[in-house]
């Protein structure tokens, strides 16, 4: 069996199990935020039950239009601490202690290798990279899983992905990922679980991985999953609040599909707009001149990719006529920027530096594009009005080119900045 | 079931985004979402259409975005079933969750026009043009997803589960 089917059936009291069978499992861990709770709520509330399956376990994160943007938003967020009051609930995050849910539930080691995770939001499929099973769902799941503890899954066919060879200068998980969604389209793995693997992924750090799991979804996959390691161990033996699990695929483990990436051919990839699969080298972009940048997001919001950002644009301004957001994703990561000097490096640039929210990378607030304007951002969509105006544009890239692009006013390579 | 309605037809790829863009998600009231629906696909839709019409798109339909308020505003806003070649799973699962009936058919979504009438017998998986006088197949539902339905969608389901396992043995 492969690792999915493995924690599969680990959660649904089963020996053996096989893709297509549709199975009722328990689930270790739940979530939602500002959009997808209130409508979870309601729909608990028509089950008429008076209780929780567990209550350290449900964790309630309002970061999507957070800090509240408007009356509105402070309604929906409110919705989340009532509840969370009223059922005493151990995991909701206040402003100020949130981050972006799937930056901080890792982090804080909430969510550990072997778990069986659903989350109302689609980049719940992050949390494979530490070799668990977790995938989005709307809100009625989440819902029927808060009162449960249970969910319902068609067990995936799983597809494998091999890295292998040598990564070029500035090309990391993000780029890996974006050419991945390249190749096999938005609907490339529709209903299948993606598993990472090879010399390229064995050596690739955390964040790197975090990075990958969480675009599984871009090209329609279920989730995204990398067998856990010595790298895996490092991570989350200094932060697991529980016992983990490591589970691995089985050498005779069914594939529907293999597919292997010789690393030194994958350049710094930019998705165009308006899907992710609609991917370029970043060379033949450099005639795109940008509005506006954003580093962060669940995909790039992270230390390591603020770090990427500053040492691009450190001593450098931004152009005139861009605006560059800095977003880190937690309270922790924004904390040790400004210890380390990043947030001073990017304000003496001449970018906003700001506290933790979704933001911009669903056009919430905090950096909307104007009809026509146009974006290079770490996040991880560039449908259509997915950051503001429906005839503005996204193009996604991984952090130095985003830094290298504020730099020069269009897109560019590092090489041309540093 | 039959369901019979007007034809509205849209390509591959939809997204959550096009479907009730983010700037909208501030509420969860199904009447305020049905009045952005399919906005950033097709502007004057929200205008167009009318209760009962049908969505027949191509493929990956739903894609992105967890948001149940995306079938829940194409449900609000009167349309009565999404066909399409082949759907994202989160819409899929959030479809048959909250009862908005939908249909994998590669041929409807290859043979209707915008504007057809047709009639959905969902039990059989038949579909009628008959503006056009022709018959399609859709995928048969898979049999937990009818067990869904007939229940009323998940929380139902749900309760009926919940209120079995309590019971005193
Ligand atoms: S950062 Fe963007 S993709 Fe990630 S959870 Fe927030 S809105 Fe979703």
């Amino acid at each position: 069996m492969t690792i999915s089917e493995k924690i599969l059936a680990a959660h649904s009291g089963k020996e053996a199990l096989s893709p297509g069978e549709l199975i009722n499992a328990q689930v270790d861990f739940i979530l939602a935020n500002d959009i997808t709770a209130p409508i979870a709520i309601d729909e608990f509330k028509k089950i008429g039950t008076q209780s929780v399956f567990n209550k350290d376990r449900i964790a309630f994160i309002p970061d999507h239009f957070a800090p509240q943007k408007d009356i509105k938003a402070a309604e929906q967020c409110k919705i989340l601490k009532e509840f969370s009051k009223a059922f005493d609930l151990g995991l909701y995050f206040e402003v100020g202690r949130m981050g972006i849910e799937h930056a901080l539930l890792p982090e804080e080691g909430l969510v550990v290798p072997g778990d069986l995770i659903i989350g109302a939001d689609s980049h719940t499929c992050t949390y494979g990279a530490l070799g668990a099973f977790s995938t989005g769902v709307g809100s009625t799941d989440f819902a029927s899983a808060m009162a449960t503890g249970e969910c319902w899954f068609k067990v995936p066919e799983s597809m494998k992905f091999i890295y292998y060879g040598k990564l070029n200068k500035w090309v990391g998980g993000k780029d890996l990922i974006l050419h991945t969604i390249g190749d096999i389209g938005v609907d490339g793995a529709l209903y299948r679980a993606m598993e990472f693997e090879g010399e390229i992924i064995r050596m690739l750090p955390m964040h790197a991985r975090l990075t990958m799991c969480n675009m599984a979804i871009e090209a329609g996959g279920k989730n995204g999953i990398i067998v856990p390691d010595e790298i895996t161990e490092g991570y989350v033996k200094k932060r697991a609040k529980r016992k983990y699990n490591f589970y691995s695929s089985d050498k005779d483990a069914t594939y529907v599909e293999v597919r292997e990436y010789d690393c030194s051919k994958i350049p710094i990839t930019v998705s165009c707009p308006h899907l992710p699969s609609n991917t370029k080298p970043a060379e033949e972009l450099s005639q795109v001149t940008v509005d506006q940048i954003v580093i962060g997001s669940c995909t790039n919001g992270r230390i390591e990719d603020l770090r990427e950002a500053a040492q691009v644009i450190k001593g450098k301004k931004v152009h005139d006529y861009v605006r560059m957001i800095v977003i880190p994703a937690t309270q922790k990561i924004y904390l040790q920027a400004v210890k380390e000097g990043l947030a001073e490096i990017f304000i003496n640039a001449g970018a906003v530096f700001s506290t933790p929210t979704c933001g911009p990378c669903l056009g919430g607030h905090m950096g909307v594009l104007a009809e026509g304007e146009r974006a290079i951002a770490t996040t991880n969509r560039n449908f259509a009005g997915r950051m503001g105006h429906p005839k503005s544009e996204v193009y996604l890239s991984n952090p130095s080119t985003a830094a290298a692009s504020a730099v020069l006013g269009r897109i560019s390579i590092p090489e041309e900045v540093v | 079931m039959i369901l019979k309605g007007r034809v509205w037809k849209f390509g591959n790829n939809i997204d959550t985004d096009a479907i009730i863009p983010a700037r909208y998600l501030n509420t969860s009231d199904p009447k305020e979402l049905a009045k952005h629906v399919m906005e950033d696909a097709d502007k004057d839709f929200p205008a167009k259409v009318k209760k009962g019409d049908i969505i027949i798109a191509e493929n990956n339909f739903g894609c992105g975005s967890s948001r149940e308020h995306a079938p829940i505003a194409i449900k609000a806003a009167g349309v009565q079933a999404v066909i399409a070649k082949s759907f994202a799973r989160i819409f899929y699962r959030n479809a048959f969750n909250i009862g908005l009936p939908i249909f994998e058919s590669d041929e409807a979504s290859e043979k209707t026009k915008q504007g057809d009438e047709i009639e959905i017998d969902a039990d059989r998986g038949i579909i009628k043009n008959i503006t056009k006088n022709e018959q399609y197949i859709s995928k048969p539902i898979p049999s937990f997803m009818q067990e869904l339905i007939s229940a009323g969608g998940l929380i139902e389901w749900t309760k009926r589960k919940m209120a079995i396992l309590n019971q005193p043995t």
